[in-house]
């Protein structure tokens, strides 16, 4: 699903550049379920965000579902967001001014699908998250776990190939954490791919490899035994 | 533009955005309120400046006679210049072919005139059948000296509409007699003017009974003509010019006068001093669109500028939409459409404002310069053709803005 070679990464600031990937190389296949660990400002969220084509790499080659990631103009590469990829963010990035339910609803506007049909989708991710009842409500109005699990069900609405979640309990406590990465478990088991960076090890242990990043390369990437989120910890 | 979804979306953003609409749109609306007002009052002095030439001919040429100013030949200053009937006639021959209407006049400044008991002073006025299109006045009842009048010097007169209200109290004046200074006239007609009150408080006799009667021989105060008009009003104002200072010149020599004398013979031309304000109208037509555009795009740069605030507030949400699969089209579509709708339909808003408040006080301006203030239909419609325009420009730089955010920068957006 996707191939990842030799991937360098710099951000510059004035005549100071900071060297952040430094020739990263991994593969993840269909239906995996990875975490990428390391501490703050290793560069997890860098390699997620150039995988989920919201930022570019400086060289390199990336593939996602065997097509080459390289020079897209802003509209292909809003596209194959819109397509291949589903995103979860530590800070839920909800529009606040919509309702669950038109925020969920979002994705299939851009891919196109009429207003009727996105409602009865949305409503039933929203009802796979478990938050029917609160269909109409602002973000505002909801928990951050309720958040969460809209934010999710937004994520899996376009129907993606791979589902991408940069610190998805960075931001709940841990029962809440618990509940959530349930959720995401869920959503594996019936064949999703998803990458998750966590710099928490209890979390990244819930997946089935981790990917352990330091100084800008890959330094230990192993399967774990996955252990199921419990809500009654 | 006619997908329900986008619009759907639009009034969604503008609803929860209440302020920054409020003050885009008030902005909007008072540019072009101000601009309708502006243009309402332009055309209301065009109006007003126009029913002011309306009291005469507009190619009228009138001359009169004074005393001289300067020494010439020989002669002292201080002369007094007298017009004659021979001065008329000449004239009217040598310019026989560039004149429309003509007429020597003999004026009584204030002649008491009766009815009955009632009695006040008028000016009255011994004209030829023709300074009835001079004056352009109208005929309302009866008739006009005619030439069998002027032959027999009958002692007839026609009143103005004032004198028949003030002398006559509701009374069909005509065929009654009216005296003045003790000799009685017939009124044969009563007219009416629309330069006012002042024109029509005057009495007009035949000019032969007018100099038999009140002493004036065969002299005369003053000459008026109209200048015959080619199509092009331009070239109208030329010739009429040409004319007057030809007259001016011819009669300057038949008294002796001083050519660079300007007291003792003035000829004064409706023609010239009407191009003059016309083309002071145009002016101020001129300045009041360039101050209406001004105020607009104040308000368009004031609309940009606040669209620009709310693309910057909303960033992050242009980051989400972006992550989630918005191509940049559709922010950019999103943001003019945004812009253009929230202009034109609060420049519609101040449209309508303005032409209802032109509406409601157009009736009460008194103002003998101001008259019907209003907004015509095309002139409306090139303010709503401005609004749009200025409504993708408002919006324009603001969305290039947002299509160019990258993603990942608007999503950091905090
Ligand atoms: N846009 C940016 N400009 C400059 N430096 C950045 C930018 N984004 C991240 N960095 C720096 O790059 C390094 C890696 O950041 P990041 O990928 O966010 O790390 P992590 O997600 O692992 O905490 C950090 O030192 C961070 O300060
Ligand atoms: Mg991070």
């Amino acid at each position: 699903m996707i191939q990842i070679k030799d991937l360098h990464k710099s951000y510059h600031m004035g005549s100071n550049s900071l060297h952040v990937l430094k020739g990263i190389n991994f593969n993840v296949k269909e239906g995996e379920m990875v975490s990428i660990m390391g501490s703050s400002g290793s560069g997890k969220s860098t390699l997620l965000n150039i995988i989920g084509i919201l930022d570019e790499a400086d060289s390199g080659s990336y593939v996602l579902d065997g097509v080459p990631i390289k020079n897209l103009n802003e509209k292909v590469a809003a596209n194959y967001r819109n397509k291949f990829l589903g995103f979860i963010f530590q800070s839920f990035n909800l529009i606040n001014y919509k309702s669950a339910l038109d925020n969920v609803a979002m994705p299939l506007y851009y891919q196109g699908i009429k207003r009727k049909e996105r409602i009865e989708k949305a409503e039933y991710y929203l009802e796979k998250v478990g938050l029917t009842p609160w269909l109409n409500h602002l973000p505002s109005e909801l928990s951050g776990g309720q958040k969460q699990r809209v934010a999710i069900a937004r994520a899996l609405a376009s129907n993606p190939k791979v589902l991408l979640a940069d610190e998805p309990t960075g931001a709940l406590d841990s029962k809440t954490s618990q509940e959530v990465m349930e959720l995401i478990q869920g959503i594996n088991d019936e064949g999703k791919t998803i990458l998750m960076v966590t710099h928490e090890h209890d979390i990244a242990q819930m997946t089935k490899r981790i990917v352990h990043l330091k100084d800008g390369v890959i330094i230990d990437d192993s399967p774990v035994q996955q252990v199921r989120a419990s809500v009654y910890v | 533009m006619f997908d329900i979804e986008r619009w759907q979306e639009i009034f969604e953003t503008l609803r929860k955005n209440k302020l920054q609409t409020f003050l885009t749109g008030l902005s909007v609306a008072s540019g072009i309120f101000i601009l309708v007002i502006l243009l309402g009052f332009s055309s209301g002095i065009q109006n007003g400046v126009k029913s002011q030439f309306e009291r005469d001919a507009t190619n009228k040429i009138s001359i009169w006679a004074g005393r001289t100013t300067k020494g010439y030949k020989g002669l002292n200053p201080g002369r007094r210049i007298q017009l004659k009937n021979q001065d008329f006639n000449k004239l009217s021959n040598d310019y026989a072919d560039f004149l429309e209407y003509e007429s020597a006049n003999y004026m009584i400044w204030r002649a008491l005139v009766n009815y009955g008991k009632e009695s006040n002073n008028y000016r009255v006025w011994g004209s030829l059948p023709d300074y009835q299109f001079i004056e352009n006045s109208d005929i309302g009842e009866g008739r006009f000296i005619n030439e069998s009048d002027l032959n027999n010097s009958s002692k007839v007169a026609v009143i103005g509409n004032k004198i028949k209200q003030d002398l006559f109290k509701g009374e069909d004046p005509i065929g009654k007699h009216v005296s003045i200074y003790g000799i009685n006239f017939k009124v044969i007609g009563v007219y009416y003017d629309p330069g006012g009150e002042d024109e029509e408080s005057q009495i007009y006799i035949p000019l032969t009974t007018a100099q038999k009667s009140f002493n004036g021989a065969d002299r005369i105060n003053n000459m008026s003509y109209t200048v015959k008009m080619p199509q092009n009003f331009d070239k109208g104002v030329e010739l009429s010019q040409n004319i007057t200072l030809a007259i001016e010149d011819q009669l300057k020599q038949m008294h002796t006068v001083a050519p660079n004398d300007i007291g003792a013979i003035r000829v004064n031309n409706n023609l010239e001093e009407a191009q003059k304000i016309f083309s002071l109208v145009d002016v101020i037509k001129l300045i009041f669109w360039f101050v209406g555009i001004g105020t607009i795009i104040a308000g368009v740069v004031g609309v940009g500028n606040i669209m620009l605030i709310i693309v910057k507030e909303r960033t992050k949400e242009i980051g989400i939409r972006k992550a989630l699969g918005a191509v940049p089209l559709s922010i950019v579509g999103m943001i003019l459409q945004e812009a253009i709708f929230v202009t034109m339909f609060s420049g519609m808003f101040g449209l309508i404002l303005g032409l209802g408040l032109l509406e409601v006080i157009g009736p009460l301006v008194k103002n003998d310069f101001i008259k019907y203030p209003q907004v015509d239909f095309n002139t409306a419609l090139t303010t709503v053709f401005i609004l749009v325009i200025a409504g993708a420009f408002a919006g324009f730089f603001p969305a290039y803005r947002a299509a160019k955010i990258k993603p990942i920068v608007a999503l950091r957006d905090e």
